[in-house]
């Protein structure tokens, strides 16, 4: 295919070919609006739709779900709900929600420069390696496949991805699927085995997988260079050093072996080199606790975690995910909004589900639980 | 070596400085190149300032339509500063005279004559005390530099007065999109960097005004 990139050897994927991007490190304010002075408009004027805390507690009092529909009329969301049929369920609120900001991103990426464009890909591609391990793990499962595409996240979808379901090893979905796709660099390493794919297998795949999507979006953008570099240097930082922190969790009294750990790591982030190097050898919760420990921003991870269950970890991951994507916003010419866009609506949608639940499950006690973004 | 080096008058003492270089441009040619930067760059800076507020406030404008009005001040800013190149550059033009000055203030007076030059080379004749007060340095090569440098003022003055303004728009657009009360605020800020425009327009002017090629 014309993206694959088969003689590549290296252990880390090539990095994107050269972008006219010397003019962003020197003259960033002067030229930036040249190309991307109106979507960067755009994506700001989504940005003031993001649902505020009274929208929160007005969808909080909401009875039931038809009410719910009612509040969320009045929001930047309008008539979306308009056409499903009465007993609305939670489900629904989230495609539908989900459409409306995959909506709001293609019409960004229409109106794209070439950079932009190649950045919001990469944004995608993130996307693409869920729907991917979806798929498989879905046809290990023997779930029918047409089930599975429409569970499939839309930013990520292409055209081979059903044809995943009737591979059966790495090799397989190499050759036949992914060499096409943009994950070609980062399936060279991980698709090379020809044995049948299981559990385990999978999980360790996935990680690989991100972990050189993570790595070459890293590159990428500390190429571009200036604000660009500065903004989403940080959020990617923090997303390598999340995704650590939990692997090494997940993988404390698992069948991962220490080297395979190891392997999933990424190799940037504030934890790297030495905090990385601490949580490989880690062997207990309170061996973790002490390799993040001297991080000044993760020292509270785990001290709160002890005196307030209501909060777990992933949740304290998530605030601090919104506090640097809310700060990406600060700074003018530079593609950060675009990403901090994408993850804020996200949240807003595991929001709007979680108080969904709350209601339908008439669990109004832990409605409150949600993450405040403004 | 013609007749055509009556033209040739050194300023300082001898032949062989640089000085020499730039005095060889005809002072037509200099003054000319002025009112063209003066309004050429201007433009330049003008139009850079509205493409970047102008991009800004079509985005911004999508979600709150009720910014379209306000904020076309800004482009109304970066448009002065084009304004203030046509006038300066309007100015500086009358003061161009034609070309039949070019004979009268040419005349020998001793200085520029083959016979002079060739017998005092390379110094000056009679030293240099005559050249420095002749019709050419006077009449031609005084209003010349002042045109050209005043053309030169005021074309950068206005080039980066435009993308100031053009920048500080930008950010004004996008602020009153979110939260109303921030578009009077940020105005002041443009309202100052509009004045560097300003002033470039008036050095320019008192640069210019006692010259005249007659």
């Amino acid at each position: 295919g014309i993206l694959s990139q088969g003689g590549n050897t290296s252990p880390v994927p090539l990095p994107p070919p050269q972008s006219s991007c010397w003019r962003r490190k020197r003259a960033e304010m002067i030229t930036f609006n040249l190309d991307d002075g109106f979507t960067e408009a755009v994506v700001r004027g989504y940005r003031s739709g993001i649902l505020s805390q009274g929208d929160y507690s007005n969808l909080g009092q909401c009875d039931g779900l038809e009410d719910m529909r009612m509040h969320l009329a009045v929001t930047d969301y309008g008539n979306f709900l308009q056409n499903e049929p009465s007993p609305l369920q939670t489900m629904t609120i989230s495609e539908k929600c989900t459409e409306k900001l995959v909506e709001e991103f293609n019409y960004i990426r229409c109106n794209a420069s070439a950079e932009l464009a190649k950045f919001l890909d990469y944004i995608t591609y993130g996307y693409m390696i869920d729907n991917v391990i979806l798929l498989l793990t879905g046809t290990l499962h023997e779930r029918d496949t047409s089930e599975l595409l429409e569970k499939c996240h839309p930013l990520g979808k292409f055209q081979s991805l059903a044809t995943l379901a009737i591979t059966t090893s790495p090799k397989d979905a190499y050759k036949l699927v992914l060499v096409d796709t943009p994950l070609a660099v980062y399936a060279q390493k991980c698709f090379t085995e020809s044995q049948d794919f299981t559990e385990l297998n999978i999980e360790v795949i996935r990680n690989t997988l991100y972990k050189a999507y993570l790595e070459d979006f890293y590159a990428y953008t500390q190429k571009l260079g200036g604000a660009t570099a500065d903004v989403m240097g940080e959020i990617l930082r923090f997303e390598a050093d999340r995704r650590a922190i939990n692997i090494t969790i997940n993988s404390l009294d698992t069948e991962l072996t220490k080297e395979g750990r190891g392997e999933l790591y990424c190799n940037f982030g504030d934890l790297y080199p030495e905090g990385v190097m601490r949580l490989e050898r880690a062997d207990t919760q309170d061996a973790v606790r002490q390799a993040v420990e001297s991080f000044g921003q993760y020292r509270e991870l785990f001290q709160e975690d002890q005196f307030n269950r209501d909060k777990s970890l992933e949740d304290w991951f998530f605030e601090y995910e919104v506090k640097l994507n809310k700060l990406a916003f600060e700074q003018q010419f530079q593609y950060g909004v675009f990403y901090a866009y994408m993850k804020l609506k996200e949240q807003e949608v595991r929001n709007i589900v979680w108080i969904a639940e709350c209601i339908s499950q008439d669990q109004k006690s832990r409605i409150n639980q949600y993450i405040p973004i403004f | 070596m013609t007749t055509q080096m009556s033209y040739m008058l050194p300023s300082a003492g001898y032949f062989d400085n640089w000085l020499i270089l730039f005095e060889q441009i005809s002072p037509y040619a200099l003054a000319d190149i002025g009112i063209g930067i003066s309004i050429g760059v201007s433009v330049l800076g003008a139009a850079w300032g509205i493409f970047t507020t102008g991009s800004s406030l079509v985005g911004a404008a999508i979600k709150a339509p009720r910014i379209r009005s306000k904020n076309l001040i800004s482009v109304i800013f970066c448009e002065a500063v084009a304004i203030y190149g046509v006038i300066i550059a309007i100015i500086l033009s009358t003061k161009m005279g034609t070309p039949e000055a070019y004979a009268v203030n040419t005349d020998t007076e001793g200085c520029n004559t083959m016979a002079a030059l060739r017998s005092s080379w390379p110094q000056l004749p009679g030293g240099g005390a005559s050249c420095q007060g002749s019709l050419y340095m006077k009449n031609l090569l005084f209003p010349a530099y002042a045109i050209f440098n005043a053309g030169v003022c005021v074309g950068f003055s206005n080039l980066f007065c435009g993308v100031c303004v053009g920048i500080t728009g930008s950010g004004c657009a996008l602020a009153d999109a979110q939260n109303g009360t921030l578009f009077v605020k940020i105005l002041i800020i443009e309202i100052f960097g509009s004045a560097l425009g300003l002033f470039g327009v008036i050095v320019g002017i008192i640069m210019s005004s006692p010259a005249y090629i007659k």
